[in-house]
């Protein structure tokens, strides 16, 4: 996709932007260093033979370490900025196992063991250490000249902005929940029921809000000097672009396109999304965790909700806007646009998949000449499986859970029918989207109900 | 000798405007959240939970500052540009390279990301702090419309530089409209929808039809975004705001535990 230049002018023009990267990285660990050993709050992490490393010592470590890679990362020259790049062997195989498999999983089962082993992972260090590892990981990667290109694309700097800010603010809620947690579990009160007494809006939010103010100006004034606003050519109606693709927030919808017809990606799924946030509160009956953070006193609904915002809306744009290139193919991190990739698509319908491949038969199909009410009978004939299955799904499993899960049983009885009734179908919504991606991935389910004669593909 | 500043602050003019003497004692600082036309969308006192920053990440005022900056730059640049075919292009254009003010374009433009990006995480705060539990569930509801304003916000004036990057990116997502179940001409159902035998539903009636006002992005489709744009949705926003902000203090303020 870069193609203008070669790779030692790329090097060249990146190298100064990189070389204040890592001094700017090792000024934000040697004044996390200070504070730290200033703020008394300097404590033992680990001992490696005689030495003893505290937490002050080890983020002196890492801004040494930083600082020697900004003149490497600075020259500009090809032999010594390698030592600040990613490895090609990672790179390769990073590409060669990347798609959209494994980048799926790959960061539901990321979500999951940080989700799971959380109160290791609030630790103020190891979070510190988790946001070294990703600046290091971005600043290895952008001497890449695709990763660059994908990363810096004007209309893409907002999601990598976001990607950090959901990081940091999942962080902090997940850090307060915990220690909340643990005084719950002590029978204390949570931290924000501690020295909440009423205090006077002027001055102490009226300032905030102006600091606030002034510097949010600042920082929208930099950002516009320093950063130019996407724009392309003038608009032509007849040269497509390729890939072409919906603004960065619909790119989940665009995403779900691969597996649901539009009619379901771009219309369905989105309304339900909207129904189902304004359900919340409604079906949501747990009077408890108001006004705090907690992870345990609501642990199903924050469970929920974090998968729906975290891996299915913003994981799935993060794959559309970087890892979705010409004609909608995936390409790995480092990998180049190529706009003739071809990628084999042979993926096959639930009713091929009965009549056919399961009873060795034709599909059934109306005698030549017959009425339309006759025709419709038969393509009902012909996708009755896929039509069972559904119906199944929405009607079978609700009563299942109730009756197999006591989890489920308990919720029912508080709830009450109707309110089980619709969060039970909002989550079989939900779910419908991962269950056709791995039905996809692991035995190219096209449809599962094909109707194409009436644009109901499902 | 008085100083200039109290010859001011003693002045009829000063006292016409601010009705009470500076706020630096308990009594004026109450006076003054009462007195203040823009101060009263505030209580005057709060509990400290409410304006800790570790608490609300003071997301939800962020995005209402963005929606101010978006506005203010807004009307600014409609001083500039046109929206026609023709002409809007290059009006975006001079603004980048010609004119002295151009940089606006480049804040309403980032501010528009940063207000989706600000308001997600505000969601995301008001969900895991629970804020959306009785009493305040139907604050959470005019939320949602507002989550959904805001896209559609960004969405409409993602037209307007009228670029590639522009009607490429509408013509994306309003594909979807067609396949709108009834609604759309390849959505399902609509072949069932039939007057006298003849299709109502068709290119030049359907869903994405009434939202481009044409069969491609066009002319018609640049001029109904601006409008929706410029006037519809904000007014919309402006008074869903209004209700939001009334109600947050309506249902006791920022949570707290109880
Ligand atoms: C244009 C968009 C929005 C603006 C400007 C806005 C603004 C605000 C502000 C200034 C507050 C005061 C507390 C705070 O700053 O956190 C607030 C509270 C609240 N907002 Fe929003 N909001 C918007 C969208 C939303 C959305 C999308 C939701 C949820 C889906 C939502 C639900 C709530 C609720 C429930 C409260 C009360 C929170 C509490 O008491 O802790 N708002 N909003």
């Amino acid at each position: 996709m870069h193609g203008h230049v070669d790779h030692a002018t790329f090097l060249q023009q990146i190298s100064s932007f990189l070389g204040f990267y890592y001094i700017a990285l090792a000024a934000m660990n040697g004044i996390a260093a200070l504070a730290i050993w200033r703020g008394g709050r300097s404590k033992t992490l680990f001992r490696v033979g005689p030495l003893t490393f505290t937490n002050a010592l080890l983020w002196t470590v890492v801004a040494f370490f930083f600082l020697l890679m900004a003149p490497l990362a600075m020259s500009g020259s090809e032999p010594l900025m390698r030592w600040v790049s990613m490895p090609d062997a990672f790179k390769h195989a990073a590409d060669a196992v990347m798609g959209p498999v494994a980048y799926s999983l790959g960061s539901f089962l990321i979500l999951a063991v940080l989700f799971s082993f959380r109160k290791f992972f609030v630790k103020t260090w190891v979070a510190w250490l988790g946001l070294n590892l990703s600046f290091l990981f971005m600043g290895l990667s952008i001497t890449d000249p695709d990763f660059a290109a994908i990363v810096t694309k004007p209309d893409n700097v907002p999601i990598v902005g976001l990607i950090f800010l959901l990081g940091f603010f999942t962080w902090l809620a997940t850090a307060k929940a915990v220690k909340n947690d643990e005084r719950i579990a002590r029978g204390e009160k949570p931290l924000e029921a501690v020295d909440n007494e009423k205090i006077l809006v002027w001055p102490d939010l009226v300032y905030t809000e102006l600091i606030c103010m002034v510097a949010l100006t600042a920082l929208l004034l930099l950002w516009g000097i320093a950063l130019q606003a996407p724009l392309e050519e003038p608009a032509s109606s007849v040269k497509t672009p390729n890939p072409s693709k919906a603004p960065w927030y619909f790119l989940g919808l665009q995403e779900m396109l691969v597996y649901y017809d539009p009619w379901m990606a771009g219309v369905v799924l989105p309304s339900v999304v909207i129904v189902g946030l304004m359900a919340i509160p409604y079906i949501d009956f747990n009077r408890r965790g108001n006004g705090y953070y907690t992870i345990n006193e609501r642990k199903f609904a924050y469970v929920i909700f974090q998968f729906g915002f975290l891996v299915l809306w913003v994981t799935l744009i993060v794959m559309g806007t970087f890892l979705r290139g010409p004609n909608w193919n995936f390409f790995g991190f480092y990998e180049t646009w190529d706009v003739h990739k071809v990628v084999p698509m042979n993926n096959v319908d639930l009713s091929e998949y009965f009549w056919i491949r399961g009873l060795g038969r034709e599909m059934p199909r109306a005698p030549e000449g017959s009425g339309a009410g006759l025709e419709l009978l038969y393509i009902l004939w012909r996708e009755a499986p896929g039509i069972i299955l559904l119906i199944g799904y929405f009607t079978v499993i609700p009563p299942a859970m109730v009756v197999y899960s006591k989890f489920f049983r308990n919720m029912y009885l508080k709830m009450g029918l109707i309110r089980f009734m619709v969060m039970s179908h909002l989550l079989l919504l939900m779910g419908l989207l991962p269950i056709k991606m791995v039905c996809r991935w692991s035995f190219d389910l096209k449809y599962f109900i094909a109707i194409k004669e009436y644009f109901l593909n499902f | 000798m008085a100083s200039i500043s109290d010859i001011i602050r003693e002045s009829q003019i000063w006292k016409s405007i601010f009705r009470h003497p500076m706020p630096i004692d308990r009594r004026n600082r109450i006076v003054v959240m009462l007195t203040n036309f823009f101060l009263h969308l505030h209580p005057v006192s709060i509990k400290k939970q409410g304006i800790a920053l570790s608490y609300t990440w003071c997301m939800g005022g962020v995005t209402f500052f963005l929606f101010l900056v978006e506005t203010v730059t807004g009307v600014l640049l409609m001083f500039y540009y046109r929206p026609t075919v023709e002409l809007a292009f290059q009006d975006i254009t001079n603004l980048r390279d010609v004119m002295a003010m151009g940089v606006l374009r480049e804040i309403h433009r980032w501010g528009a990301h940063a207000m989706v990006i600000t308001v997600w995480l505000h969601m995301y705060r008001v969900f895991l702090t629970g804020s959306y539990k009785p009493p305040r569930e139907f604050n959470w509801v005019i939320g949602v419309v507002l989550l959904l304003l805001t896209l559609l916000l960004s969405f409409t004036g993602y037209l307007l530089p009228w670029d590639q990057l522009a009607i490429w990116a509408i013509t994306v997502g309003s594909n979807m409209a067609r396949a709108t179940p009834f609604l759309g001409h390849e959505g399902p159902g609509a072949a069932l929808l039939t007057l006298d035998g003849r299709n109502m539903i068709t290119q030049v009636s359907d869903a994405r039809f009434g939202l481009l006002a044409a069969r491609i992005v066009g002319e018609e489709t640049l001029n109904r975004f601006y409008v929706l744009h410029c006037v519809f949705i904000p007014l919309v926003v402006a008074l869903l705001l209004a209700i939001h902000f009334w109600r947050v203090r309506k249902d006791g303020g920022i949570s707290t535990p109880l």
